[in-house]
């Protein structure tokens, strides 16, 4: 029987630490949850079992030997697999079920450079048939749903003799009744003698499933338990952390008219969403990873298209096609995937802060450089950007300085709604009172806010309004005054 | 020790292609005295107007994050327009300059159409667009150069010449500078203006440099793309009209090294001055490395062939030190 160990596991990123000195023991025949908040860690003590990362210190033992990962193929070796959340991104789409369940084995092998294809259709089918699952196994992976998918992952997982494996998040996908088979597959590898670490934000689940539950926060472990001696309270207060004490310097600020109201949009995952925000509120929507807080905000910026509901914006109806719209109507988004969407990086700081208001900046067409330069110094001082000068590149700042100036390109706009989604993301502490200040000043500014998050203490110190968003619909309204984390957490992963 | 080496590297990347230009100037002067003299220079300068016309059009596609690669078929297809406006039709100074500045434009407003609107990768879509271009213009000329007194399909021979107005576009003199290069000093002028000082400019660049975040900034990036793809299009037909006026003959399917010279050109211009990113002036440089390479090997004999061995080498250089070092920036 296996067990395995990671001892005292330390991983930074740029000088941030994301791990600090975590121990965490799987046994055989074992269901171990691995729990904590976005951003606890999580994801990264995974990827260095994996081999995704190298951790800066600590050393992983197999059965009280140490062992080396340092690529993904080391940790197959080692008997290691891992299901993805993101079944695409390990599947090939083009190749045939039984390719890629028997992939590894294809690369792996060196021997033999054909392809047996009776063998392999053969193997394959009987090890779908050993689970119980009934994929044709000639059908084109990119043709199968998204819970067959990942099927074949578990698959290929169990054709490799896989001693250890990891589901992220596995039932985010799946149906009800798809959950419940899968819950099976597990028991069944579980009775194999596997040891399986098991992520997932829905608590109901873990508590049917698991025996044991590691609890992780701000890159430490904060507890192992068995899952009969604990509680689903007892391990929510562990994830949220009672310490937890950050400044928000809340303003009092009068509330105006209306600026936008939503009656019954609906969008892919956004499925009939009613708010409402006036001038000078600041409101929070929380929910958890995948509730749709990103889809909405992007369907009320134009960037995906509403398939159904209202926009007013003013009290006046607005179609948003395009986010050019919604800029020009006023709706302005700082959005979460800051390098990807929210900044230039290979752009200067100056360029940066007036993309959105190149307009007003020019004359004839021709940019006004001084006015140019004179302007992104103003915000560069209001904002605390912190760089050498306006030409520094944005790539080369800091993630806190960075989100500063994917704000700051809006500060310029006439803008009545500013939409900020995870704004405090990969932000270190200080940058992060300064973005909750500056959020603060365009309250004080008679703007409407509206401050999506996963983060629930942030949503309490800064929103004057809170919806908690699950599966796409706003499930309850609370005022900070009335809620708890520990209330939003329940209603954010499903409780009524 | 560190910080002397990345410092040279610095340099290197910084003035590396400037230096590789003159160096190569330098050693050709001092192989043949000829090299250096005014007609010469002269010389090289407009052997690569039509070239830097063409390399400014690829320098728009690549600054939106596109690649044009119809730019060659085009070339061929405004060469033959314009020759035959006159050569077959007779006609003046208007038809026989807008015709094929029209046809170059509509060719890149479907390039547009099938790379922003319909969303074919860009390679793709001018690739498809090549052929098409390049099957019109020798179906239009039925594979013939374009010529005056050239025999007609029904036996007479062609009734027009290359008027001496259009002529001069490629071969005339201003104050002893030939048309072509004023064109070309002139056209670089512009579009760097254009490109550094104007707002469009910008946004071009920002629609290139992040495509979801200008987006997400409210520029209208499929807008900016579009103007890409048509002024590509316009320059490289330019390109073709200057190279009918030059040779004084609409000859077939002489575009087609066009393009890889342009991007060739265009690639070389990354690096240039540091920049990292496509731009005109650069563009230019490259155009000039290419044209001075050219002209250098045959002053020296080296056969034809082999020329091209030397520009693709010349372009891997100058590629590698620009991704070298954008790779570094990087970490």
């Amino acid at each position: 029987m296996s067990t395995l160990q990671m001892k005292g596991i330390c991983k930074s990123f740029s000088g941030v630490p994301a791990l600090q000195g975590v121990n965490f023991e799987l046994k055989a025949g074992e269901v171990h949850a691995l729990l904590g908040a976005n951003g606890a860690g999580k994801s990264t003590l995974m990827k260095i079992l994996t081999g995704a990362y190298t951790a800066d210190e600590g050393e992983i033992w197999i059965d009280e030997q140490p062992v080396v990962i340092r690529t993904p193929q080391d940790a197959k070796k080692l008997g290691i697999q891992c299901v993805y959340q993101e079944v695409d991104t390990a599947l090939i789409p083009y190749l045939s079920v039984a390719e890629n369940i028997l992939l590894d084995r294809q690369v792996q092998t060196r021997a033999k450079s054909l392809v047996n294809w009776p063998r392999l259709y053969a193997e394959s089918s009987e090890i779908l048939q050993r689970f119980g699952f009934s994929i044709p196994v000639k059908k084109q992976v990119d043709e199968c749903t998204l819970s067959e998918k990942q099927l074949i992952l578990i698959a290929r997982a169990a054709v490799q003799n896989a001693k250890f494996i990891i589901f992220d998040e596995p039932t985010a996908p799946l149906s009800t009744r798809e959950t419940e088979r899968l819950f099976q597959i597990i028991a069944q590898l579980k009775q194999a003698g596997v040891g399986i670490i098991y992520i997932s934000h829905r608590l109901p689940e873990i508590f049917a499933l698991c025996d044991r539950i590691t609890i992780m926060r701000d890159g430490q472990k904060i507890v192992t338990t068995t899952t009969a001696s604990t509680t689903i309270d007892e391990v929510i207060s562990h994830m949220l952390g009672k310490t937890f004490a950050e400044e928000f310097p809340k303003v009092a600020v009068p509330l105006g008219e209306p600026v936008l109201e939503v009656t019954q949009a609906k969008s892919g995952k956004v499925r009939g969403v009613d708010l409402s925000v006036r001038q000078g509120e600041i409101v929070a929507i929380v929910g958890l990873v995948g509730a749709g807080k990103t889809e909405l905000a992007r369907l009320l910026f134009g960037a995906d298209r509403l398939e159904a509901g209202e926009i007013r914006l003013a009290g006046q109806n607005v179609r948003l096609r395009t986010p050019k719209d919604a800029v020009d109507a006023g709706i302005v988004l700082v959005p979460e995937e800051r390098r990807k969407e929210g900044i230039f990086v290979e752009e200067s700081v100056k360029n940066n802060l007036s993309v959105s208001a190149l307009a007003a900046l020019s004359a004839l067409g021709f940019i006004r450089r001084g006015l140019e330069a004179a302007q992104a110094q103003t915000l560069v001082q209001k904002l605390g950007v912190k760089t050498a000068n306006l030409g520094q590149l944005v790539g080369h700042l800091s993630g806190g300085n960075q989100q500063k100036v994917a704000i700051g390109k809006w500060l310029p706009t006439q803008a009545r709604l500013f939409m900020f989604d995870e704004p405090t993301k990969g932000v270190d502490i200080g940058a992060k009172s300064d973005i909750y200040r500056l959020i603060g000043n365009l309250a004080q500014q008679q703007k409407g806010i509206l401050y999506f998050t996963c983060e629930f203490q942030e949503a309490l110190g800064i929103a004057d309004r809170i919806l908690v968003m699950y599966e796409g619909r706003i499930v309850k309204e609370l005022l900070p005054e009335q809620a708890t984390q520990e209330l939003l957490m329940f209603y954010a992963s499903g409780g009524e | 020790m560190e910080t002397t080496r990345s410092g040279f590297l610095q340099l290197v990347y910084k003035y590396g292609t400037v230096a590789v230009v003159v160096l190569v100037i330098l050693l050709f002067s001092l192989l043949n005295p000829y090299f250096f003299t005014y007609d010469n220079i002269t010389d090289i300068l407009r052997s690569i107007s039509i070239v830097t016309f063409v390399a400014v059009g690829v320098t728009f596609s690549l600054i939106v994050g596109g690649f044009d690669l119809s730019v060659g078929s085009i070339v061929s297809l405004t060469t033959v327009i314009s020759a035959s406006m006159m050569v077959w039709y007779q006609q003046g100074a208007a038809v026989t300059l807008l015709v094929p500045i029209a046809a170059s434009l509509l060719i890149g407003l479907i390039n547009a159409f099938l790379a922003v609107k319909i969303r074919i990768p860009d390679l793709l879509a001018t690739l498809s667009m090549l052929y098409i271009v390049n099957g019109i213009h020798t179906t239009y000329s039925k594979g013939y150069s374009i010529y005056p007194n050239m025999p007609m399909e029904d036996g007479s021979t062609a009734p027009g010449v290359i008027e001496p107005w259009f002529l001069w576009l490629g071969q005339g003199e201003i104050l002893s500078v030939p048309v072509p290069v004023l064109l070309t000093f002139l056209l670089v002028l512009i579009t760097h203006i254009y490109l550094t000082y104007t707002k469009q400019g910008r946004m071009l660049y920002m629609t290139g440099g992040n495509l979801e975040a200008a987006r997400l900034s409210g520029i209208p990036v499929d807008r900016y793309r579009t103007l890409a793809y048509v002024l590509s299009a316009l320059f490289a037909g330019l390109g073709g009209i200057l190279l009918a006026a030059r040779v004084g003959t609409g000859q077939v399917n002489s575009g087609g090294s066009m393009l890889m010279d342009a991007v060739a050109a265009s690639f070389v211009g990354f690096s240039v001055f540091g920049a990292g990113k496509p731009n005109v002036f650069g563009t230019f440089i490259g155009a000039i490395l290419i044209g001075v390479l050219l002209n250098g090997m045959t002053m020296l004999n080296l056969p034809y062939y082999a020329y091209d061995i030397i520009k693709g080498i010349v372009l891997a250089l100058a590629l590698a030190v620009t991704y070298y070092q954008l790779r570094a920036r990087k970490k």
